[in-house]
């Protein structure tokens, strides 16, 4: 699957990683509801920091479209409200 | 973009077009670039008057020990205390805007990338025409160009509205510099914070007082 982090560019990510990451932006959804800032930057962070360490960066030769979108990691709890409504960025 | 791409007749047009578009585009971003490189260099220029205008004061201080009038001595280091203060804050920006600058380059170069790979991409498609495998190609690579397009002008945007925050910072900074004087102007810190602060800042005050005394030998 492609992720792209706004800003970061695109990355190859593993099928596989994709329900840990679904369990961060689960708990992002939930902060983000509560207005509990600290904790959503947090787990916003962490949900770039695995994507990032465990993607793998794609090439600036290739032309594709990212299944999923991932805000920047400095997007504000307000900007935040409308990106992490419902299930999240990923679905279930 | 698909609705664009229907309703073209031939998509050869359809690629120069969107070439077209991509390279104005990039001229936008590059311009966005430069001007977070502008902001940061206005920045550092006002560090450097700041330290001047503190190494002035600390000349003052000394001066005025050497006249026995702690009294201006005091009044030198307490401004000498507030430049100090907005030499930190202006710090913290530089790091900020410089940590932008670099990500906005990096940004701009994989932009670049991308859209010389789609113009080879496009002339590829336009030698081996036909129609319905070009359509879907063309389709293809549009999309992906598209989104590299949007990500990286949205990162330009995020990093211009930073900047236009420093700009007015940065004006009222240029005109309290120039007058020779500085006052807290960030607004933000409450009663006790501000009391906390003048402790710390009186506290600096005296023992940087008793140093310059001792050095004066006084």
């Amino acid at each position: 699957m492609i992720i792209r982090i706004i800003g970061d560019g695109q990355y190859h990510v593993d099928s596989a990683l994709v329900d840990s990451l679904n369990v961060i932006d689960n708990k992002i959804v939930e902060f983000v509801q509560n207005g509990d800032e600290q904790e959503y930057q947090a787990n916003l962070a962490a949900l770039i920091d695995t994507i990032k360490q465990h993607g793998q960066v794609v090439d600036d030769r290739e032309l594709i479209e990212s299944d999923i979108i991932v805000p920047p990691a400095d997007m504000t709890l307000n900007e935040a409200r409308e990106v992490f409504s419902g299930t999240g960025i990923f679905e279930g | 973009m698909s609705k664009i791409i229907d309703k073209m007749e031939d998509p050869r047009e359809t690629l120069d077009y969107s070439y077209e578009k991509q390279l104005e585009l990039l001229q936008n971003v590059k311009r966005g670039v430069a001007e977070v490189a502008t902001s940061k260099k206005r920045l550092q220029l006002q560090r450097a008057k700041l330290l001047q205008n503190s190494e002035k004061l600390d000349g003052q201080a000394r001066d005025a020990i050497r006249a026995d009038r702690e009294d201006l001595a005091r009044l030198a280091l307490e401004r000498k205390s507030a430049i100090t203060s907005q030499i930190t804050g202006l710090d913290q920006e530089i790091a900020g805007l410089e940590k932008e600058q670099e990500k906005l380059v990096a940004a701009e170069k994989r932009l670049s990338t991308k859209v010389e790979v789609f113009r080879t991409r496009k002339e590829t498609i336009k030698a081996q025409y036909s129609a319905a495998e070009a359509q879907v190609r063309i389709s293809e690579s549009v999309s992906g160009i598209s989104e590299e397009m949007a990500d990286v002008g949205l990162a330009i945007e995020r990093a211009e509205n930073k900047t236009e925050d420093m700009k007015a910072r940065s004006a009222a900074l240029d005109e309290l510099i120039e007058q020779g004087t500085l006052t807290d102007f960030t607004g933000g810190p409450d009663e006790i914070e501000r009391e906390l602060a003048a402790i710390g800042a009186e506290s600096s005050i005296e023992s940087e007082l008793s140093r310059i005394k001792a050095e004066e030998g006084k």
